[in-house]
């Protein structure tokens, strides 16, 4: 029918109406329609209509979460195979509320529907669920009571949010009354950061609520290593984040916001030079590294201390990236790669040289 | 395994939480003076990398500067 | 003591052999300008001079620096006195790159959005120097050379009637005591070659910080000396028109005290770093302030030095807000400041600067295209065949402004 938003609703056995725990290892079923609060959707909004809907149990995705979130997509393209008129605007899954596994299979079925159809989903659950800190990011999730009590004011939120992302228009949490994704996203307002600024200073000197525009985070710690007992006789290796690269740049590290990291070698080399390598970090007057490399990455004296017996060895490679805008969740990625590299090769220390 | 920090800009090194910070020279020149001689420079540079090693050698509960 | 300043407004620009303003047109003598400039610095092997006007297919790549025609005629204490400005037009700086984060400006398309020099004329001189001329000096003659065509043009509308007459005063101490009395704090980068700032003529590393009357930026007494990444450098243009001193000026009086204005710097070490911001801190203490908006250059070690400030200014009993931009990755999923500290529960956010934007190809270029996969926000895909972009904001000049020039921000979704 034209102008009808098409929604196939995703909902676990209980919602299905087919049954309890008892019933948690059922496998993906598909019915024509809307089951349980589908039909309530479809109340709610006159032009969404519920064309499909897949029921399955929450131990069976529980258990096998990847594969059973594959298996109701494929459900879904052999339904869509025989009838293209189901072919979805939107996807709805649950609500959830404050269910662990029903969220988690709601969590990866959605995840799963942007993915694989590029097509909008939307679930809902409380803020409590603790599938949104696998989810959070990557989904829309309307913010829900903890219980069943809350279900008419759960699926009237997701229809109204399903419908502004089926328009393809931005989600704002705090008039939408969607969960924070925890995503920074740009937008144009309506006055300078000057007049914002002043603004809000004048609200904090009044005692008003300031409304900050960025909430300073809590970040996260690494518990400490336990110490190396005498460096004499281990491995040490050098990273740094100051960009010393061979000559040349042969793996084009970008200035800023790197999107990788080199590995390259040190033997043969005793010390740096102007010759042999190069800083490309945008973020610093590089002069004084390009003069002397050693100053960025310390090679000469790591040699000597070597040659003296204070460190057992040095690994014959180094690691380098730019550390210029780089965002922190991609440093924390190469760390965690570079890291496991070492560990392989029996590395026991590292230091790590930044500008 | 242990890591020791050598960076120029402390607080940036404990907000995003290295746990064995050694403060440099400076954002340019972490391990280098170019105001200095090359040998007061090797000299410098050699005794930050002595007190790197002296953190991975440390046994710490919690993110410490050795300074 | 006066500030006046006489304004042109400036509706068109062209290029022609009489310079010159003359019902709203700018004639600018393209050859003139160009000896002039090639006369005066043997560095420069030469320049082509053009113009880039909004709503155009154009392009502007490896801009070094964009500075408004701006000349003082009168008046010997810095502040006051009186300079002429044009208004609606801008210099632009281009070439060669010298380091790796010169920006771009589309004067239309999408990446119009984010720069405001898309929505004036602009002189675009697009400048080389001689082979063997060092990168200290690569920079110091593009800075001299924007600076001194600007005045250059300026100068040649001397004989015209400016359209309006603008004093600004400021006097200080205020007299209404109810007000709030808030002082502004202005953090200029001042971190070496490509990282530096002038003050009042010298490089910010020496002599600050300082308490200076505020219209001194209206007569180009702040210049900038970096590249620092394009989308918060803050362009001698930004300066002379520092949106957060003119907003403080217009309501001086009637919404708050405006007691005065330090200037701060932000240094390589550690120490300096701390220094310079105790030091700020007791300047504006000794104002008698009840709060403080502080503003930013750059990113990353620059964190520090906002934090130290706000820090500082809070543990002094001054409210403070302030400008900061965002690094939060490509998708803003990730932790946007290198560093922070509780007590900033007033921050202003002007956008994140790693989201991509794609820059269709524009038929008229300023300045080596290929350098654009070379600058800070670029990548080595960045630019395509057909001549189109995909580069992060981080790359346009102007895009997140830490002066809270432009509108954009950025939240929590």
């Amino acid at each position: 029918m034209p102008g009808k938003i098409r929604v196939i609703h995703y909902i676990n056995q209980f919602f299905g109406g087919l049954g309890g725990e008892e019933k948690g290892s059922l496998a993906p079923q598909w019915f024509i329609g809307p089951r349980g609060p589908g039909s309530l959707i479809q109340q709610l909004a006159p032009e969404i209509e519920v064309v499909g809907t897949i029921v399955v149990g929450d131990n069976y995705m529980a258990e096998h979460l990847d594969e059973g979130a594959a298996k109701v997509i494929a459900l879904l393209e052999t339904e869509i195979a025989r009838d293209k008129g189901l072919r979805p605007n939107l996807v709805m899954a649950g609500p959830a509320f404050a269910a662990g596994r029903y969220g988690m299979s709601c969590g990866a079925v959605c995840q799963s529907v942007q993915e694989t159809f590029g097509i909008p989903a939307v679930t809902a659950m409380h803020p409590d669920n603790p599938a949104l800190d696998i989810y959070r990011q990557a989904l829309t999730v309307v913010r829900a009571e903890a219980d069943v009590m809350g279900m008419r004011a759960a699926l009237e939120g997701m229809v109204r949010v399903g419908r502004k992302l089926v328009a393809g228009e931005d989600i704002d949490p705090q008039t939408d009354g969607t969960i924070p994704r925890g995503l920074r996203q740009n937008y144009f307002a309506e006055t300078t950061g000057a007049e914002r600024a002043i603004e809000m200073l004048m609200r904090k000197l009044r005692g008003e609520e300031i409304g900050t525009e960025y909430p300073m985070p809590v970040f996260s710690r690494v518990p400490p290593a336990a110490p190396v007992a005498d460096m004499g006789s281990a491995t040490l290796a050098l990273v740094t984040s100051g960009g010393i690269v061979p000559r040349g740049n042969p793996d084009r590290i970008e200035s800023a916001n790197a999107s990788k990291y080199g590995e390259y070698s040190l033997e043969g080399l005793d010390r740096l030079s102007a010759d042999s390598h190069q800083s490309v970090h945008g973020g610093y007057d590089t002069t004084y590294a390009n003069e002397d490399p050693n100053r960025v990455l310390p090679l000469d004296v790591v040699r000597d201390l070597v040659r003296e017996g204070r460190i057992g060895r040095l690994h014959e490679t180094y690691f380098a990236t730019v550390g210029n805008a780089t965002s922190v969740k991609r440093a924390e990625a190469y760390g965690r790669e570079i890291a496991a590299k070492l560990v392989n090769v029996g590395v026991q220390a590292v230091i790590l040289t930044s500008t | 395994m242990p890591a020791a920090h050598i960076c120029s800009i402390v607080p940036i090194s404990k907000t995003v939480g290295a746990n064995r910070i050694v403060p440099s020279v400076a954002i340019p020149h972490p391990l280098g003076d170019p105001e200095k001689s090359p040998e007061e420079e090797t000299q410098i540079r050699r005794g930050l990398v002595e007190k790197a090693l002296t953190a991975l050698e440390t046994e710490i509960a919690e993110q410490r500067v050795f300074d | 003591m006066t500030l006046t300043l006489q304004r042109h407004a400036v509706q068109t620009v062209q290029l022609g052999d009489t310079p010159g303003i003359a019902d709203g047109t700018l004639t600018v003598d393209a050859e003139a300008v160009r000896d002039h400039l090639m006369s005066r610095d043997e560095r420069l092997a030469d320049i082509r001079v053009g113009l880039a006007l909004p709503g155009e297919a154009t392009r502007i790549v490896c801009v070094k620096d964009v500075m408004q025609p701006r000349l003082k005629t009168a008046g010997a204490e810095p502040g006051s006195g009186t300079v002429r400005v044009l208004d609606n037009v801008a210099v632009v700086t281009c070439g060669p790159i010298v380091a790796f984060q010169e920006g771009v400006i589309d004067m239309s398309g999408p990446g119009a959005d984010y720069t405001p020099f898309s929505r004036m004329p602009l002189v675009v001189l697009e400048t080389a120097v001689g082979a063997g001329v060092s990168r200290q000096d690569h920079e110091e003659a593009l800075r001299s050379t924007g600076l001194e065509a600007a005045a250059f043009i300026a100068r040649s509308c001397i004989e015209a009637e400016p359209d309006a007459i603008e004093t600004v005063a400021w006097e200080t101490p205020n007299a209404d005591p109810d007000l709030p009395r808030i002082a502004y704090v202005y953090m200029v980068l001042s971190q070496g070659l490509l990282h530096d700032n002038y003050v009042l003529g010298r490089n910010a590393k020496d002599g600050l910080p300082i308490t200076a009357d505020p219209r001194i930026a209206f007569e180009t007494a702040i210049v900038s000396g970096n590249c620092v990444s394009a989308c918060d450098k803050n362009t001698t243009f930004h300066h002379q028109n520092n949106p957060l001193i003119a907003e403080l000026l217009r309501g001086h009086g009637a919404n708050w005290d405006f007691a005065g204005m330090v200037i701060s710097n932000a240094s390589t070490r550690l120490s300096q770093k701390q220094r310079a911001a105790e030091a700020a801190v007791k300047l504006v203490a000794d104002l008698k302030v009840d709060g403080a908006i502080v503003s930013k250059e750059g990113f990353g070690n620059p964190d520090s030095d906002l934090m130290m400030l706000v820090r500082g200014l809070e543990q002094a009993g001054i409210k403070a807000s302030a400008i900061t931009d965002e690094f939060a990755g490509i998708e803003g999923e990730s932790q946007s400041l290198a560093d922070v500290t509780p007590e900033a529960d007033a921050i202003v956010s002007v956008g994140n600067a790693n989201e991509r934007v794609q820059l269709p190809a524009m038929a008229t270029t300023f300045g080596p295209l290929p350098d654009v996969v070379r600058l800070a926000g670029g990548y080595p895909y960045s630019l395509r065949e057909d001549g189109s972009l995909e580069v992060e904001l981080q790359a346009i000049i102007g895009s997140t402004n830490q002066l809270g020039f432009s509108r954009l921000s950025c939240r929590e979704v």
